[in-house]
């Protein structure tokens, strides 16, 4: 009955990560996780639990002070093309068009224009933006600019995709629907999805597996699977039963962290 | 026409006539006398010659600090040891008066082009460094990450991200370079006083050409102002930058 069992192949794991700045503060402590591949899972915290941390550790751009990442088994040295990210703060360059951000990957690996302006026109249309292609980051409105980001971060065709609270700089309205378009994307395009977020809600709704994040320093206080069914209407899942006791459930363990 | 000066310019410029008229400062000539002067000034080839030469010192000048100034900017926006070895003497130069400065440079490149040239390099490129690095560190620091997740290079993370974010800095500070070489390449022949406009000046004043004397000042500034407000203009133009940031 349900697509999305938990019994799938781990395609990226964390063995054992710490992360400890200037010799005393520790951000992260002894973090190891499963992930599983062609799920959602989102990492869940109080703020300043070290979250972004984490996942700029999984996207290869903070190295850890001990413990290793590794894809399909083969340890990561960096960030690679295996491993796309999608930035809180979008991260458009501000002087470029939508189609030359889209393509910014592209051309960071040599694809030749024409080729480039084709890959980056599909990815604009799965995410709705067909029509603005010629327009700037500033006249776009915070729900475009995200979906710019995450049109480049598709176009590498990268198996992972990690979300640095994607959704955090928008109004609800936005988030809401931003989200119900993630669901509806990820039903075409196969992907393992890493996501960052401190909304509750956002992370039962979404995610497969969530994995809840202890306050300082940061450590795993738990994983929780929610057994959400979104092979139906993306409406009803949040009146499927069991939801808002999850949500209430993930909340009292949070609780204590929270000051 | 609600702010412009132009009024304003109408009764100065009366206030200058009358008290011209009045002859009670042998120095100050009435304004309409000195506009015969500016026929005379055009005339006299001792004129173009000086205006020929100030604008190939300037262009050189100025042009020499900002191909320099840039990539020492960067340099010192990227390498944290590059800033600690030049910042000081950056800084130093920024608010010294460079003016003290030019007599030492003329025994030592004579007293010609290369004197005023050093002149106006010493008063612009400091603020095109200054700015160029400010621009630089204040990039994003999540347009870097971008360009580390998308297998940039070095130098592409520098040519692609780095530089164009730092556009709206760097053009302030080629702006306020160019007010600055204006007035480095006038002082610079003023201080030498032997040649180009600096030459003409002494020469109006010693022999009292009162008339050609304010004429040639009234067209230092014409030209200061044309070429300030000419650099305006084009970083208005790319301004858009700087507001989408």
């Amino acid at each position: 009955m349900k697509k999305r069992s938990r019994s799938t192949e781990v395609i990226l794991s964390t063995d054992s990560i710490n992360v400890v700045y200037q010799e005393s503060l520790i951000a992260l402590q002894n973090v190891s996780l499963d992930i599983p591949a062609a799920k959602l899972t989102a990492i869940l915290g109080p703020s300043g639990c070290g979250k972004t941390t984490l996942l700029k550790v999984i996207a290869g751009l903070i190295k850890p002070t001990s413990g290793s990442v590794k894809v399909r088994g083969k340890e990561i040295e960096g960030p690679g093309p295996d491993r796309a990210l999608v930035f809180q703060d979008f991260a458009l360059l501000p002087w470029a068009t939508v189609l030359q951000n889209v393509g910014f990957g592209l051309r960071a690996r040599g694809v030749p224009k024409k080729e480039r302006d084709e890959t980056s026109l599909h990815y604009i249309k799965e995410v709705g933006l067909l029509g603005f292609e010629d327009k700037y980051p500033h006249q776009l409105s915070g729900g475009m600019r995200q979906r710019t980001g995450l049109a480049r971060a598709l176009t590498i065709n990268s198996d992972i995709l990690l979300m640095d609270e994607p959704f955090s700089a928008v109004d609800e309205q936005m988030r809401r629907k931003l989200q119900e378009d993630l669901l509806n994307l990820l039903k075409v395009e196969n992907k393992t999805v890493i996501f960052v977020t401190h909304s509750i809600e956002e992370a039962v709704y979404l995610a497969d597996q969530v994995i809840i994040l202890s306050g300082r320093p940061g450590s795993v206080a738990e994983i929780v699977y929610p057994k959400i069914d979104r092979t139906g209407e993306i409406d009803l899942i949040r009146r499927q039963p069991g939801y808002i006791d999850l949500v209430d459930e993930i909340w009292s363990s949070l609780k204590k962290y929270v000051e | 026409m609600q702010k412009s000066p132009f009024w304003s310019l109408i009764f100065w410029a009366g206030v200058w006539e009358f008290v011209g008229q009045m002859q009670w400062m042998t120095l100050l000539p009435p304004l309409s006398g000195i506009w015969f002067a500016f026929a005379e000034l055009f005339q006299q080839s001792a004129f173009w010659d000086a205006f020929i030469m100030t604008a190939r010192t300037f262009g050189i000048g100025l042009s020499l600090s900002i191909v320099v100034g840039i990539p020492i900017g960067i340099l010192m926006g990227i390498s944290s040891r590059a800033d600690k070895i030049l910042s000081v003497w950056v800084n130093l130069f920024l608010s010294a008066p460079i003016t003290a400065v030019i007599p030492a440079l003329m025994p030592i490149l004579g007293i010609a082009d290369a004197t005023v040239i050093a002149t106006v390099i010493l008063f612009s490129i400091w603020v095109v460094i200054i700015d160029t690095q400010a621009g630089v560190t204040h990039v994003k620091d999540s347009l870097v990450e971008m360009g580390k997740i998308f297998g940039c290079s070095r130098s592409k993370i520098i040519f692609w991200i780095v530089i164009p974010s730092a556009m709206p800095e760097i053009i302030t500070g080629i702006r306020l370079s160019v007010v600055r070489a204006v007035k480095g390449v006038i002082v610079g022949q003023i201080v030498i006083a032997l040649i180009g406009f600096g030459g003409l000046f002494s020469t109006y004043l010693s022999y009292f050409l009162m008339e050609r004397f304010w004429a040639l000042i009234i067209v230092v500034f014409i030209m200061s102002f044309t070429i300030i407000g000419l650099v305006e203009m084009l970083e208005r133009r790319i301004a858009f930058y700087a507001k989408s940031r």
